[in-house]
């Protein structure tokens, strides 16, 4: 096929072109839902070696993309058709910008002629994604499709990956034309992705590392993108530097290195926001200082210099003023910073760390005794201990089982972490376990999501059944909005307002879709029943009944200063004891 | 204060509203903004004032140069350069008044475009506090409609920013500048 269409001058629809282009741009599978305006793609994938995989709802297609994205580093794709289509996409592009994740979304559009005119399932999608896309294009004649799309692929994968958009009108899909690949090289003269810094900056940087007594390395989503995960370990070790992470950066560090403190912010323990705290440098790698890692702003580390790796410009001193800014790709900035990084003893910093951890740091929540209650942490540390040896990816929702999650299944691996971090999008753990599923069919997929994240979209189990994926569900059931009801607990005198869900039977669910369902209740069936997911050929799903009203500890409340954590009750044994 | 920035985008559809939307999303603060073609046909020119400190600045140079159809950003306002603005004012001009207004309108080297009755249209050019001047003087007599370009502006001097439009390293030399004429 490729030998016959590379010839300049062969007459393709539009829509054959699309297909062609994707398969070039080395796409196997696409993620999507069908309607008018992008029929007439669809009748050509017959012609297409690409697999598409039929979602429920355009919202699963986008975060399917995401978690193909994100399992695989590869460019992930969703197709919608135009108007409800393309707008049921929206959270998906959001929640892909904000965790910069390279997805590219191909929408049909109505005929270019009644573009305007409020036509049947017309919407101006480019003018609804403008602002939460990388770009976006608006396809209208055939000859435009090839370039367009080559162009999407390399602004969505390059520098900073995000979310790009194609509509192509319905009449740019029908119409014919030369294709010519070679031809429709990208052309885009103000896109600048590779930039790097100057040597000043380099030997600034340097000279704050080497008379630094107390850095700490922050360790964000930026070495995953970059696949800088080894040159950070050799930097850390080699110059002494703890490392913080961030939620995104779970698994840039392997968990069980000495040198790795855990993750930051809002619910990172105490003695990491701690160090953070007394730092004299942050080394911040491939993060933003998002609110929910720095606390208040004004009291942020106020005794450190702070470098910023960084590969976007427009982020450096958006959130907190940085000494030295190096802009650039991070694998290529540490490969220059590593050979001149001077190995300094810094035992006695690390020391200190030592004795912030305290009681904290040796506690095992496997030991404590069982109350007869079933608590998340036990669910999710249970987990870790089962599938911790094999190839194991773990999607999440957004909300209490989340942060336990990061809390307490220690990932060693780069991309062995799936998340909303950004955006916080409920919905996002079941289809995008299934982009992970997708792209790493070796892996061992497992949702961990809570009872009011995975109802809302819950529909695309069908489409693990329709795939036959091997995906396990594990739904840490609460009955409520937990982490809703958590801030309810601490700052709305409890008035749990909407927060308590009347759920179905998710197990009842679950065998209705075919999937084989089991509910566990009481700590001593976690490990039995993980263990029958895992020996189960197909899909399983868990609903683990688990303690009603638990909290994530710590917390840094919104807009509190990072050192002032609300700590863990005493009270609350089966947890933690870091008091 | 009041930052200038020249930008040089793609000639394509949308983008002004990318552009414009950078600005919304941000909260950055348009105070001016003007677009036109340039002697490139494929290049548009916008020159845009907005309130800034001196971080913002940077930020929202940085937030342009992410948008993909941004092809060169430059911020002018401590480069030496030419800066106009464009306003028509029809001021109320009885009988009695319209010497005085003529008067006035030829001191500030302002041109009459249109002549009614009971009302004089004068076209001014020039930086804005020079229109200001104008106007503030004008007000007595009635001003029943304004209308403003906002400002364009260009560096002195034959330095040349479309001309580095792909090559955003280019540095002004002293040579380059030339003085007011």
């Amino acid at each position: 096929m490729k030998d016959k269409t590379s010839i300049p001058g062969k007459s393709m629809t539009g829509a054959s072109i699309l297909w062609e282009c994707l398969e070039r741009e080395g796409v196997q599978v696409v993620f999507g839902y069908p309607g008018g305006a992008i029929l007439p793609a669809y009748d050509a994938l017959k012609h297409s070696k690409i697999h598409h995989v039929l979602v429920r709802h355009e919202q699963g297609a986008t975060h399917m993309a995401d978690g193909f994205a994100r399992a695989s580093g590869k460019v992930g794709v969703a197709v919608a058709t135009s108007g409800p289509g393309a707008t049921n996409m929206v959270t998906g592009i959001a929640t892909a910008m904000l965790d910069s994740s390279p997805i590219v979304c191909i929408t049909g559009q109505v005929g270019s002629k009644l573009i305007g005119s409020d036509a049947f399932q017309e919407t101006d999608i480019t003018g609804v994604t403008l602002p939460i896309t990388k770009h976006n294009y608006l396809v209208t004649h055939a000859s435009e499709v090839a370039r367009t799309i080559r162009e999407a692929f390399y602004v969505a994968r390059s520098g900073r990956p995000g979310p790009v958009l194609v509509d192509i009108t319905k009449d740019a899909q029908q119409t014919t034309c030369e294709f010519d690949w070679e031809a429709a090289k990208p052309q885009l003269p103000g896109y600048r992705p590779d930039l790097s810094p100057e040597p000043k900056e380099y030997e600034q940087a340097l000279e704050l590392i080497h008379n630094s007594k107390r850095p700490v390395i922050l360790a964000g989503h930026g070495i995953i993108i970059s696949g800088a995960m080894q040159e950070v370990r050799e930097f850390a070790e080699r110059a002494g530097i703890p490392v913080a992470l961030t939620l995104l950066g779970i698994g840039a560090f392997p968990a069980a290195h000495p040198l790795n403190l855990g993750m930051m912010g809002m619910h990172g323990e105490a003695w990491v926001n701690h160090t953070i705290q007394e730092a004299d440098l942050l080394l911040a790698f491939g993060m933003r200082f998002d609110d929910r890692v720095t606390g208040n702003l004004k009291t942020y580390a106020s005794n450190a210099k702070k470098i910023h790796i960084e590969i976007d410009p427009a982020e450096i001193n958006k959130n907190v003023k940085v000494d030295v800014p190096l802009v650039g790709d991070l694998r290529e900035v540490l490969h220059e910073l590593l050979p001149k990084v001077e190995s300094i003893d810094r035992s006695e910093w690390l020391d200190s760390i030592d004795k912030l951890k305290g009681d904290a740091a040796v506690r095992d929540i496997q030991n404590l005794p069982d109350s007869g209650h079933l608590y998340a942490a036990h669910v999710i540390n249970d987990l870790w201990r089962e599938t911790r040896d094999g190839d194991t990816v773990v999607v999440t929702d957004v909300g209490q089982h989340q942060m336990w999650e990061a809390q307490y299944y220690k990932h060693e691996k780069a991309r062995s972490l799936i998340t909303s971090g950004g955006l916080g999008t409920m919905g996002f753990a079941l289809p995008a376990a299934i982009g992970a599923k997708v792209a790493r069919p070796e892996a061992e997929v497992w949702v961990v999501a809570g009872d009011g994240g995975f109802q809302m979209t819950l529909c695309e189990l069908a489409t693990i059944v329709q795939e036959n994926l091997k995906v396990n569900i594990a739904i840490i059931n609460n009955g409520f909005l937990g982490m809703v009801r958590q801030w309810q607990e601490f700052f709305y005198e409890r008035n749990y307002a909407a927060t308590p869900l009347l759920n179905p039977d998710f197990a009842k669910l679950g065998e209705a879709y075919g999937i084989r369902s089991m509910t566990v209740t009481e700590r001593s069936q976690v490990v039995p029943s993980v263990r029958a997911a895992r020996q189960h050929d197909g899909p399983v799903l868990i609903n683990f009944r688990v303690e009603q009203e638990d909290t994530v500890y710590p917390m840094v409340a919104a807009g509190a200063s990072l050192h002032e954590m609300i700590r863990r009750p005493s009270k609350i044994v089966e947890t933690a004891d870091d008091e | 204060m009041l930052n200038t920035y020249v930008v040089y985008v793609e000639n394509k559809p949308g983008v002004l509203t990318r552009v414009a939307s950078l600005f919304r999303r941000r909260a950055f603060n348009i105070d001016s903004l003007t677009v036109g073609r340039t002697e490139k046909p494929e290049v548009s020119r916008m020159t845009i004032t907005v309130d800034a400190d001196h971080d913002q600045a940077r930020r929202i140079e940085a937030n342009l140069y992410k948008l993909v159809n941004v092809l060169l950003v430059e911020n002018i306002t401590n480069a030496p350069a030419i800066v106009r603005d464009l306003a028509m004012i029809k001021v109320a001009a009885t009988h009695e008044a319209r010497s005085h207004v003529l008067e006035l309108a030829s001191v500030f080297r302002a041109r009459v475009v249109d002549v009614a009755p009971d009302s004089l249209t004068i076209e001014i050019t020039g930086a804005e506090d020079k229109i200001d001047g104008l106007l503030e003087v004008l007000r007595p007599y009635g001003v029943l409609e304004m209308v403003r370009t906002g400002i364009v502006a260009m560096r002195r001097g034959k330095s040349s920013s479309t001309a580095s439009a792909t090559s955003p390293d280019h540095d002004v030399t002293e040579e380059d500048v030339s003085h007011s004429v």
